[in-house]
Parts: structure tokens; sequence; C-alpha cells
């Protein structure tokens, strides 16, 4: 009789049902089944390439683009992915001739939107475009001065407070690949910071996590995003003192509701009661 | 004071004991992020042979990091038993290397040394030492902790279960936790990082665990990993805490930024106790640690990230900790870049941890920007095993859905268990018997009597 027919094993299996996590698997021995052996190397050569795939700025450029508003490029210090996984404060500055060409473009702007590739280029790949394409017809109601779009490479999440300095705007919302795990290797986070200039600290910003098909979808995730870009303005300020409250005003079910991170820490802790940098 | 060493043909100069143990130090991402590390493998080495001419007693009155600006160094320091350092006292760094791999250095001998060794002597020699070193000696060190189990015994292995949800969902942390149970897994503790930081729900997850362990009597212990401070309010609150979690680095400033002191912890372990729940113990701390939060705080003050994990076990061993957990790759490929440095980690951590009289496990682990995969953790994880680590983490599939990133398994402590002959905490492994979830040998029963604990999903009959 085979484990799986055992009316424990299928009892168990209907446990699968309640969570994501990889349960009722089964075993050979002590060892896992081949099929999940498989299962799981695939699962993480997804994850892994999402974060060594390269980034295709231009193609996400040109995207941008067809949806009527100026694209500028930008890189950061790190002058490779190696270098850009090895020095995350590379990540964090824009090159010099990148910052020469955003200062050419310097205006009176609201709000400067950001895609950037950080640790999942698979993410910035296939939700950046349908996410801006909600987003756009929202901030344009709110009648928002939009500095051109800045598509950035190799980007973490602070580089946005220099690129926000640089164009001069009074808000940046960037939105980045999260560190990629092996259930969901294309998260895209969003990050919203009022008066973004360099030194700031996560504490200083909104993250709305988990923007995927599998996830939190681009309709909503758009909705908060335009909720918290309308209260920072109103308010002055984001991070620890603003709260997302959207949901009373989307009135959404508490089921789908998706994580919100008030205070992101300071860079990746090694805290387990926090979550890392994204 | 500096240090001169000519070695290979070169002079080669230390500024002062910091940059002597950094340069020390096998090469790893942290250090050189830290603009800390050797510049070459010559310099590497230079150091090393004029670290293992430094005398023991140098780092009692020589502090890395001041005395007046640093608690962890006060607590050090003032702490330290002359009378247990004795016997080593006029050992220099290389001989004390030598003393720990001969056959004087016992269990009964180490077990009574660890008070009279600080976590600098502790790091210094592991920086000698290659990784069979750290295995050998390691293993000879016993570290016996309880609450309602006892853990670290010879011949011994136990398990965290981590049943992490994305949204925190009982049911689904429920199915996480029987199937993990029906493994075998759980004796270190069942242990939940919470995604939502609030305290109602952390309560509502403690009293989820709690009815499991009462309604099976299982001898085992649950914690939900939340910070000190929100355990000291929910003990407060009635809530039944049975472990205080909170992450402790090695300097006071990074301390600072995981919001605590020496004090709070003080607070917290005062806290566990009053509520006298353990059975056959009243270790009730569980606390993580990992190399490079200290940099990550911008709190390092210049020492090298594997002594300042040292450091962090130092603080851990003031509280009498059941657990004290390193989550080695946990932190990202710019503190440990490959796999190569994780294993290596892993080791230097479980070594020193131990030799200071802790109770090391692991958190077997990488994230998916790191360079490494699930065979560079079958290689640690054999290696902690025979090592002798008191506990690894059992993550459903190694994949944790709520933190993003992969651990050991359910299947891995089934693996290492059938390979070494290890056995579970003794009260543990006597209920997974009486529930028919293992026979008599310890071996998962062929009858799957995990099923029994299915009574526990909602909406089924007991």
């Amino acid at each position: 009789m085979s484990e799986e027919s055992k009316p424990g094993a299928r009892q168990l299996a209907e446990l699968t049902r309640l969570t994501p996590a990889r349960i009722a698997l089964g075993r050979s021995g002590a060892s896992l089944p081949t099929q999940e052996v498989l299962r799981f190397g695939m699962a993480h050569a997804q994850a892994r390439d999402a974060v060594h795939a390269p980034f295709d700025a231009e193609d996400v450029s040109s995207r941008l683009a067809a949806l009527s508003v100026e694209v500028v490029q930008v890189d950061s210090a790190a002058r490779s992915r190696e270098e850009y996984l090895r020095r995350p404060d590379l990540g964090r500055r824009l090159s010099s001739e990148s910052c020469r060409a955003l200062m050419a473009q310097r205006g009176d702007f609201d709000l400067a939107i950001i895609v950037a590739d950080g640790l999942s280029s698979t993410a910035v790949h296939q939700n950046a475009v349908p996410l801006v394409t909600a987003l756009l017809p929202m901030l344009a109601r709110q009648g928002l001065r939009l500095a051109p779009l800045v598509v950035g490479r190799e980007a973490r999440v602070a580089l946005g407070d220099e690129i926000g300095e640089a164009l001069g705007t009074r808000a940046v919302a960037m939105l980045i690949g999260e560190r990629p795990g092996l259930s969901s290797p294309d998260s895209l986070g969003a990050y919203i910071t009022f008066a973004p200039r360099a030194g700031l600290t996560d504490a200083n910003r909104n993250c709305i996590s988990n923007i995927r098909p599998g996830g939190l979808g681009y309709e909503q995730a758009a909705f908060k995003l335009s909720w918290l870009v309308a209260e920072a303005f109103r308010r002055s300020l984001t991070g620890v003192g603003l709260k997302d409250e959207s949901d009373l005003a989307l009135e959404e079910s508490a089921a789908s509701r998706p994580a919100i991170v008030e205070a992101e820490p300071p860079r990746i802790s090694a805290d387990r009661t926090r979550k890392g940098d994204r | 004071m500096g240090y001169r060493v000519a070695a290979g043909g070169t002079s080669h100069v230390f500024a002062d004991l910091r940059e002597l143990m950094a340069k020390a130090t096998p090469l790893r991402s942290g250090d050189q992020l830290a603009g800390l590390a050797a510049g070459s493998m010559q310099e590497m080495m230079a150091a090393r042979m004029a670290l293992a001419d430094l005398p023991l007693r140098t780092f009692l009155h020589e502090a890395l990091i001041p005395y007046e600006e640093d608690e962890v160094t006060r607590l050090i320091l003032n702490t330290h038993d002359a009378a247990a350092f004795a016997p080593i006292a006029a050992l220099t760094v290389g001989e004390f290397r030598d003393w720990l791999c001969s056959d004087a250095a016992t269990s009964e001998v180490l077990a009574q040394l660890a008070p009279g060794i600080t976590p600098e002597m502790a790091a210094a020699v592991s920086k000698l030492m290659r990784n069979q070193d750290l295995i050998l000696v390691a293993r000879k060190c016993r570290v016996v902790t309880r609450f309602r189990n006892t853990l670290g015994l010879p011949g011994r292995l136990a398990v965290r279960l981590q049943p992490n949800h994305p949204t925190d969902d009982a049911a689904g942390i429920l199915a996480s936790t029987i199937d993990g149970l029906s493994y075998g897994c759980g004796d270190a503790v069942i242990g939940i990082n919470p995604a939502s930081d609030s305290l109602g729900r952390t309560g509502e997850l403690l009293r989820l665990l709690d009815e499991l362990i009462a309604r099976f009597d299982i001898p085992t212990q649950a914690c939900v990993l939340t910070h000190v401070t929100s355990s000291i309010a929910l003990i407060g609150q009635g809530a039944p805490v049975d472990l205080v979690f909170q992450s402790v680095a090695g300097t006071q400033a990074a301390n600072a930024s995981f919001g605590i002191d020496l004090a709070v912890l003080r607070e917290g372990l005062e806290a566990g106790r009053s509520q006298t729940r353990g059975t056959v113990g009243d270790n009730v701390m569980y606390f993580e640690t990992g190399q490079g939060s200290a940099l990550s705080a911008n709190a390092h003050h210049g020492v090298d990230q594997q002594t300042l994990e040292a450091r962090a076990y130092a603080v851990c061993r003031a509280y009498e900790p059941l657990l004290v957990n390193t989550v080695v790759g946990f932190i990202g490929p710019e503190y440990l870049y490959d796999g190569k440095q994780i294993i290596r980690a892993g080791l230097e951590d479980h070594f020193c941890g131990k030799l200071l009289g802790v109770p090391m496990g692991c958190d077997i682990c990488y994230t998916n920007h790191a360079e490494a995969d699930q065979d560079d953790m079958d290689t640690l994880l054999t290696l902690l095993g025979t090592a002798g680590v008191n506990f690894i983490m059992g993550v459903p599939g190694a994949d944790d859905v709520m933190l993003n990133y992969q651990s050991t398994s359910f299947h891995d402590q089934l693996y290492i268990r059938e390979l070494l002959g290890l056995k579970r905490a003794p009260e543990f492994e006597a209920w997974l018997q009486r529930m028919d979830i293992t026979d008599a040998a310890g071996r998962l029963s062929a009858t799957q009597g995990g099923q029994a604990l299915l009574a526990a999903m909602p909406g089924r009959a007991a």
C-alpha cells in the first residue's frame, strides 16, 4: 500500500487547502518524494532567475511611454548585479551621470513615479506597467503635477530619495521588485515617501507589499497608493505617523487585506520580528 | 597598542586588537562591506599568527568596545569568573586551541570553564580553527536546558516547528503544525513568526498553541516571536506566554536599534518566570541572533561581525535561555555572500555559543539573493548534526511562506536522525510513541498516527 492511499495521509492532504505552505508532501523513507524535489527545485530556479534575470529597462520604458508619459532612465552607482548585491549602499545612490540628467529635468512637481528592478526583475517586467496603468487616472483626478516617470536600474528603495531630491518633487512613489520568496518570485512593492531627501530611513515611508496577480491586485494596489499619496499631501508626512486606512474608503473585505507596513526597519535586519529590505 | 608580524618575507602591522581580530577572520562579505577585512590572504595569515601569540588574558584588560560606552562590554567584564578562567589564564590564543583539541578538555572540564571564557576569547580562538576543529570541540560542549522537556542531551537533536502563515490564519497555522507534529517535529518549541505586530493577534495565536498543547498533553512549549515588551504586556494581560522571545546583538547600540537594553531583557525574564508555566525547568528565554546585525544598524564600532556575534551570546547567557538560535543565512549576501561563508559562519556561531555555555541551535538558511542553495544547507545540517547542535528549524518543505526564505524541513530532520541516529527530547519522544506517531525506535510509524491530531482542526469533532 503506497503512503498516499493510507487514510491518515489522505486526511492530512486535505489540510493543504488551508495554507500555501508545503505540507502533506509524503515521503520516500526519510526523504522527499522525487516530484517534490523537482517542484521545489523549479520554484527556487524561478526565484533565482527573478534576482538575476537582466532588467529590460528599454522594454519597460517603451511600454510606459505608450501610456503618454515622459520616461527617463537612470542607473544607481552599482555597476553590476554582483556589486549591487554586495554593496547595498551603492544601490541607494545615483550614478553621477544619472544625477546630472535628472537635475536637468528639475521642475515644480508634486510626485515622481519610479519603476525600479530591486531584487526581482521578474516582478517589474510583469507588474509595473499594469499597476501604473491603473494608477495614472487616479492621480490625474487628484490634479497632481507629475514629474517624468523614472525607470531605475540596480536600485534599492532609498534611490528614490536622491531621485526625488534631484527632480525637486514633493513626494516619490517607488515601485520596486521585492526580495523573491520561493512561492512569490514576482512580488512588487510600492514605497511612498514625502519630502524625499538623502538620509531618510524606511521609518519615513509607507509601503504596500505583495502586488502581483496571486497577491494584491493592480486596481486595489493603485487605490491604496493613490489614497496614501493624497493623505501624505494632506498631512505633509509619510511613515510611522501615517496609518493606512484606505480599507475604510474602499469597503473591501477583511479577508483580502494585503500587508501594509507603516515603518520598515533600517536596511535589512537579523531581527525576524521585522521584515527585511526589499 | 599595535601588533607587528614578519611573515612570508613581509612585515605586517595591525594598529590595534580590533584590527587584528578583523583581519584574522575568514573572508566574508560583511567585513568587506565594513572595510575591515584583510587586504590579502597573506595579511590574513599574518594576523592569525599574531593572534595565536596573544595571551588570552589580554581580552580582560583591553576591551574591543570601550567599557564606558557599551553595557555589553560591562556585562562581559563584570560577570567574568576569574576562578573558572584560572586553568587557562596562562595560555595564548594558539595554545588555547591546542588545549581545546586535546584530551584534557573533556565535557565536564569545558562546562566548568564556560563562565571564565569571554566572547572575545571564543571568537579569537575560532579564527585559528578549521571547520573540523569547530565541530570536534563543539561536540564536547554540552548545554542542557529545560522547560516542559529536556533539551541538549548527548545523542539528541530537537526541532523548532515553524508553522508561519502569510496572514496569520489560524487554520493555516494549525495545518502546518499538525503536519509537523506528525513528522515528530516540535520538541524545541512550536514557534510562530507573526505577520502582524498587533498585541491582540499575538494573544490569539498564543491561545491557539496553548489549547493545542493542552488538548494533546504535548511535552513542549509554544512561542509567538514578538518584541520582548509585547510579551511583557501580554503576560500582564494574562495571555499564556511560555517563552519570552527577543532578537539580540553584541553591542549596546545594535540592541538599541532592536528597541531593547539589558534591563528590559531582565524584565522579560522575570515576567516569563513569574508565570511558572514550565514543568521540568524554568529556562524561559528564546533568543535569536545573526552575524551582521550590528553592522546593519551601523552599530559595529569597527569590530568584525563574527566577534560581535559571539558577544551577542554573552548577552544571551546572562538570562539562562532555553533556546538560542543563530539565523545564519537570513540577513543576506551583503553579510554572508555564498554557501561557503554561510557554512563557516554556522559552525563558528555554534562553536562560540557552546563554548560560552549557551544552548545553541541554528536556523540553517538562505535567501534567494544569496549564492546558496539547498545542497549547501544539506552540508551545514550534516556538519552541525555531527557537531551536536541542540536544535534546528522544521519549516514545511523548507519554504517559509511568510518570511520568504528557505530553511530546513520536516524531512531534513528525518534525514539527519536517520544518518546519525539522533533522538528527540526524551519527554517528547515518549509522547510521540504514546500517540503512535513514532515506533519504539523513534522512527515514524507505518500507521500514520498523526491523524489523531486532526481532531484539533476547526469544524472537526474530537
